[in-house]
């Protein structure tokens, strides 16, 4: 598979090229490039990688263990709203639990899972580094903080009102 | 007096503290003017060792110090990395100085990187703090056409690049070898030591790594002298810190106060106390590696010596406050499965370790322990410590340890009961 995969915008061409020359090594590059194709493509599937390895000269399995040892990369499309309920302490201290149940309940999902119309999907995560202001649901790259089961209710029925694909 | 110094966030209540025009009307950019060309690298390493200023990412390592170990002149570039990589459960408060004072971070890292004689600094930010890369990224644009990065920076003939440089959602990340790992594209996974990254760092570099609060301190400590500075801590433990409090208090929220500042204080003025006025069943004094604490200790001073002399630590200054009612075991099993899920699985003892305690710990709080459980927990614990590369398999053991020596008679009655006696009706 050829770099052609990798049609960017012309906003993305230019943080391509900033990034490019601010690392000594082509592979420094490679976080940063996933992260701007993921924004670019909503996820990075096996020939978005291996154009990713083509532009910075690694091999493909070299770009896909990275890709595949951080958490914040899809592999498959996702839903228009990952909602990630953060299962730290201090959340969990905080009610984050019954959040949880709630969401899943709500949304008639489990963990992992997308609701059929593919607006919401339900994970958990890791410490998000939001304790002062716990319990913490963040919705695609949105902190929603001090939530409960009413202001989590009204963000969800905000986000409901739009279309449903392809934001 | 000396209680109401506030260095790093001095500028947080202004409304636009995170910009240049706010940062250079309140002294911001100083301390560059006063050192670059006209104090040798050398006395500015010499200023900040003799500041007391210890590494406030958890290993309190002196900076200074660490800073010597860079050796001159090098033949090689020297870089300067920035560990923003915030992710010690119970800390958020780098991300404070990242979006709210960003300033204050580029001229340390423009002072240190003149000290160190690097000229490409790497600001290392967490992957979910993209309002960080933000603020961040604004301050530098800002900074830059300013004058005060690129090159020749106020004739001073020293040039300095920087780059933000992001994350991507793994806690190991924030180890300074795993950083400089994932910095040079790999996965976050740490190396042996030696050779320190002073030696071969980044890109087969020497490199030094610091944390964001650290570097943040330097300003002032040049600009109002190491003194001054090693005065308001206390023994050997400089200046102030930010202390993230979280879990059971009234006001959580980050402070700022002088290193050696007693637990209780903390708690119960500048936190509040704890909600609803319910007795402290136990405290986790400095990120969620660090052993907790039963209520009687709180008297410590919160430094890295004082805290370590209790047999806990310092760590990121996460305090995570837990009252009565609260599960310690369920608490416990909370980390565990964290570390377990952070582990990069590179050693055995670590990724089998935290995995089987957590299995452990998920059996003993569903009620389904044995008492054999209990010693099985403790062995596991032991055998992971000190065989590891890096010290997350440690981070994991220490707490395990500590709660069955604090609260053992809560994990007997788990295995006695077979359920658990504290909150029995627990949400799905």
């Amino acid at each position: 598979m050829s770099p052609e995969v990798l049609a960017f915008s012309e906003e993305a061409q230019a943080e391509l090229e900033s990034i490019l020359q601010a690392y000594p090594t082509k592979q420094a590059c490679l976080l940063p490039v996933l992260h701007l194709v993921h924004r670019e493509f909503g996820y990075i599937s096996d020939p978005i990688a291996e154009a990713v390895a083509g532009l910075l000269e690694i091999p493909f399995a070299v770009a896909v263990e990275v890709l595949t040892f951080y958490t914040l990369f899809a592999r498959r499309p996702q839903a228009k709203y990952v909602i990630q309920v953060c299962r730290g302490l201090s959340c969990a201290l905080l009610g984050q639990e019954e959040l949880l149940a709630y969401l899943k309940n709500r949304l008639k999902i489990k963990e992992g899972e997308m609701t059929p119309d593919g607006l919401f999907e339900l994970k958990t995560v890791e410490c998000l580094g939001g304790c002062g202001e716990s319990p913490i649901v963040r919705i695609n790259e949105t902190y929603y903080e001090l939530q409960t089961i009413d202001r989590l209710e009204s963000t969800l029925k905000e986000l409901s009102k739009g279309p449903k694909k392809g934001a | 007096m000396e209680k109401a110094i506030k260095i790093l966030t001095q500028n947080f209540g202004l409304e636009d503290s995170h910009t240049l025009e706010a940062y250079t009307k309140t002294g911001g950019y100083q301390a560059v003017r006063k050192v670059l060309g006209k104090i040798a690298p050398e006395g500015v390493i010499e200023e900040v060792k003799r500041s007391n200023l210890r590494g406030l990412g958890g290993a309190g390592f002196p900076t200074g110090m660490k800073w010597s170990f860079i050796s001159k002149p090098s033949k090689k570039p020297v870089y300067l990395l920035i560990n923003g990589d915030e992710g010690e459960p119970g800390t958020f408060k780098d991300r404070t100085i990242m979006t709210r004072d960003p300033h204050r971070l580029i001229e340390g890292v423009l002072l240190a990187s003149y000290a160190l004689g690097a000229h490409t600094a790497y600001i290392y930010v967490r992957g979910e703090f993209t309002f960080c890369m933000e603020a961040l990224g604004k301050a530098i644009a800002e900074a830059k056409e300013a004058g005060y990065l690129g090159k020749n920076i106020l004739k001073s003939g020293f040039d300095l690049d920087v780059y933000i440089h992001p994350g991507a959602g793994a806690y190991i990340c924030g180890e300074e070898t795993a950083l400089i790992e994932s910095l040079e594209g790999k996965p976050g996974r740490p190396r042996n030591k030696p050779p320190f990254p002073a030696v071969v760092g980044a890109f087969g570099c020497p490199t030094i790594v610091n944390n964001v609060e650290t570097i943040a301190h330097v300003p002032q400590i040049l600009l109002n002298g190491a003194e001054w500075f090693a005065k308001i801590g206390s023994d050997r433990n400089g200046g102030t810190r930010l202390f993230s409090v979280s879990g059971h208090v009234k006001k959580p929220g980050v402070y700022e106060l002088p290193m050696g500042t007693p637990l209780r204080e903390i708690l119960y003025e500048h936190a509040g106390g704890i909600i609803g006025d319910s007795p402290l069943k136990g405290v986790i004094p400095g990120g969620s590696s660090a052993p907790i604490l039963r209520p009687e200790e709180v008297d410590v001073g919160m430094d890295f010596d004082q805290l370590a002399k209790i047999g806990s630590m310092g760590g990121s200054g996460g305090i995570i406050a837990m009252a009565e009612g609260t599960c310690m075991v369920w608490a416990l099993h909370n980390l565990a499965r964290f570390y377990a899920h952070e582990s990069c699985g590179q050693c055995s003892p670590c990724r089998e370790g935290t995995g089987w305690a957590e299995k452990v710990l998920r059996r003993i709080e569903g009620g389904h322990g044995t008492a054999s459980d209990i010693e099985l927990l403790e062995k596991i614990a032991k055998g992971m410590m000190t065989r590891t590369i890096c010290p997350l398999a440690d981070a994991c053991a220490l707490p395990i340890l500590s709660y069955l020596k604090k609260y053992r008679d809560e994990f007997e009655a788990h295995v006695r009961e077979k359920r658990c006696p504290v909150r029995p009706k627990r949400a799905a």
